[in-house]
């Protein structure tokens, strides 16, 4: 309601004729009850599901299909049927594994750091951002698991004490991988749940039938909002955002560490770990875009979603970029200063060789392209920040595809080969997506696509709040 | 202290307020008027209610501590046994006891133990899953996840009397006072 006299946000990002905050975050009057409303009709099904929910779906589940055909094939036959060889033995499949694990990451970025950076912004964007990072660990973690040839026998990887009277191998990073991806699996779980409580419990308030009533209240576990409770839960919630805020580095560092350590030049590279998780969280922004535009139409939720978070998005989506540019330069100068013989070759045959197309591809979208967001022009209009996001999308997993084809040139002349994808690499890899549409069609419908506790104590004392984020004062 | 005749049939005495404001209010003069056995609730987190219940502090920090470290020790010796005692295997010239591979393990289980403590403390803490509770008796009890405000005097204070409590707090000036059935 202060809108006008806050000179702090740029003209053309303000879309409704008032704000019941002043920071631009919670467009047209909203109150407690307004809030919870908005929201919660649409796991209740009072608001007509959108036409392009339907799309979503269908185009996920039939995606989802061709998953499906393509892992029997993949399980009758075994890996031979993917376009792996030697020397080229990480092929699609791990490309995929490290681009949804990066696009996760933004998910962890925004409820738990931004959390403890006090970022008001983050609230309209966690929920759903935190089940895109739920989506996207579970397509990543399939990769690894079928890529073993033998999937039924994945337990392996994890320490037990057995007839065979072996262990896992500790020092090596897919070791550690497999502990990092399953704990991160875990923790985002549990963070995203905790957060649903309170959220369950207003569903499960205002809901009409009795299958609402019973599952939401179940979900709900029977929590009332007493004070005492909310005391215990806001110390968990902050605890779970400070212990996420190291694990995602950490995930993210160790996935670099399969390639680092490994002796193949310009995998084993310094560099990897803060490359890898300014990536992962270059990829996250870019599906937080792609997710929250949508939602805006769709949904119209373009009051809780406004304009001013999509240009935050879309900056720190260009600050990452900038970072993973750094690290495309720094890899080219490192095998160029190092005068090492093999690394400078392999850096150009990455540059000019059999798959030049695919470096040149990725320099074009992941750092030509998103510099168009410097300009306000782009950056506030929402079909080019999808564009541009697109771009990222593409550029991400093309960065992945360039690491692993620098395994088909590296030390030894006589044992380069040739890589290519088959189609049953493609149908795994499209049939993640579907996964992934799926799951997230199914959450917007049945879950409440944004916190409406969080949003609820974002609102001015005026609307019924407490003036703003309270989570770090009340958290004792 | 009164006796306390009405306990079987009653929980306690339920007020409503409209807003956070004057819920801290009446939870600091119930306070002050000698109750103990009380809770607020509310649809989002207001810490002074806690403050004023004399809850200063949770559980939790403690809780998730001990998990962690019990998790993150238990792995660097799990880790620790199995390369030096039960399994040494030389790998790439390395010390058996190559402690620093071992961190990013014990890193792993260490939030992933702390925050599993955490979770399963906080529903043991605050007895979920709970399916029935006598508020849920109150209609209008809907509300406190919605736009309302609500502090409970139970019938277990040794300061409760049905009369008296509910005339103390219908002299907070709330929207409603509802008893809560058992």
């Amino acid at each position: 309601m202060a809108a006008a006299t806050n000179t702090h946000v740029d003209a053309s990002l303000i879309e409704h004729d008032v704000y019941t905050d002043d920071e631009f975050l919670i467009g047209g009057q909203h109150t407690l009850a307004t809030i919870g409303d908005k929201i919660g009709s649409v796991c209740l099904g009072d608001t007509v599901t959108p036409k392009a929910w339907w799309a979503t779906f269908l185009i996920g589940f039939s995606l989802l299909q061709a998953m499906v055909v393509g892992l029997v094939w993949l399980f009758y036959m075994g890996v031979g049927v993917w376009g792996i060889n030697s020397p080229v033995f990480w092929g699609v499949a791990i490309v995929n594994f490290v681009w949804w694990i990066g696009i996760g990451h933004a998910g962890t970025l925004i409820s738990a750091i931004l959390l403890l950076m006090h970022q008001k912004w983050r609230t309209s964007l966690n929920r759903f951002a935190e089940s895109m990072t739920l989506f996207a660990v579970m397509c990543a973690g399939i990769f690894p698991l079928i890529h073993m040839g033998r999937p039924w026998l994945a337990y392996w990887l994890f320490p037990f004490p057995n007839n065979m009277a072996v262990w896992p191998q500790f020092r090596s990073p897919l070791t550690w991988d497999a502990f990092a991806v399953s704990t991160y699996f875990s923790v985002s779980l549990m963070f995203w749940y905790v957060g649903l409580i309170p959220d369950f419990a207003a569903l499960r308030d205002v809901a009409k039938t009795k299958i609402q009533q019973m599952v939401y209240g179940g979900l709900a576990m029977g929590w009332r909002g007493s004070a005492i409770h909310w005391r215990r839960y806001e110390k968990l919630y902050l605890l779970l955002a400070g212990l996420g805020t190291p694990l995602v580095f950490s995930v993210h560092t160790i996935v670099s560490f399969d390639f680092a350590v490994s002796i193949v030049p310009l995998w084993h590279a310094t560099i990897f770990p803060p490359f890898f998780v300014a990536g992962a969280i270059y990829a996250g922004f870019a599906m937080v875009i792609w997710l929250a535009i949508p939602l805006r139409h769709f949904y119209g939720m373009s009051d809780l979603i406004t304009k001013k978070h999509l240009d935050v998005c879309g900056k720190i989506m260009l600050g990452t970029g900038l970072l993973v540019s750094y690290g495309y330069f720094c890899e080219v100068w490192f095998a160029f200063y190092s005068q090492s013989v093999y690394e400078w070759d392999t850096t150009l045959q990455r540059l000019f060789g059999p798959y030049w197309w695919s470096y040149w591809l990725l320099i074009l979208t992941n750092t030509i392209i998103p510099q168009l967001i410097w300009f306000k022009r782009f950056r506030h209009s929402e079909f080019w920040l999808f564009m541009v996001a697109g771009s990222v999308h593409i550029g991400m997993w093309f960065e992945r595809y360039v690491i692993i084809t620098t395994l088909s040139r590296d030390h030894l002349p006589s044992s380069w080969g040739r890589y290519s994808p088959t189609m049953w690499d493609y149908m795994i890899m499209f049939g993640s997506m579907g996964l992934f549409l799926t799951l997230f069609a199914l959450f917007l419908r049945f879950l409440p696509m944004i916190s409406i506790t969080e949003m609820r104590e974002l609102l001015p004392r005026a609307a019924g709040g407490r003036d703003g984020h309270a989570v770090m004062e009340n958290a004792k | 202290m009164s006796t306390n005749e009405i306990a079987p049939e009653t929980w306690g005495i339920l007020a409503e307020f409209t807003d956070a404001d004057a819920l801290i209010a009446a939870t600091r003069s119930a306070r002050l008027a000698g109750y103990t056995r009380m809770d607020g609730y509310s649809p989002y987190p207001v810490g002074e209610v806690a403050d004023e219940l004399g809850f200063p502090r949770s559980e939790i920090g403690a809780i998730m501590f001990i998990g962690g470290l019990v998790g993150a020790t238990i792995g660097f010796l799990m880790m620790s046994w199995v390369s030096v005692v039960d399994y040494p295997l030389i790998i790439a010239g390395k010390s058996m006891w190559s402690w620093p591979m071992f961190i990013p393990i014990t890193w792993e289980l260490l939030v992933l133990t702390a925050s599993v403590s955490g979770v399963i403390g906080l529903l043991a803490l605050c007895g979920f899953p709970q399916p029935y509770h006598p508020l849920f008796n109150v209609p209008n009890f809907a509300r406190a996840t919605r736009d309302r405000f609500f502090l409970a005097i139970e019938a277990v204070d040794p300061n409760f009397d049905l009369a008296g409590t509910r005339a103390f707090l219908a002299g907070l000036n709330p929207a409603s006072v509802e008893e809560v059935p058992a």
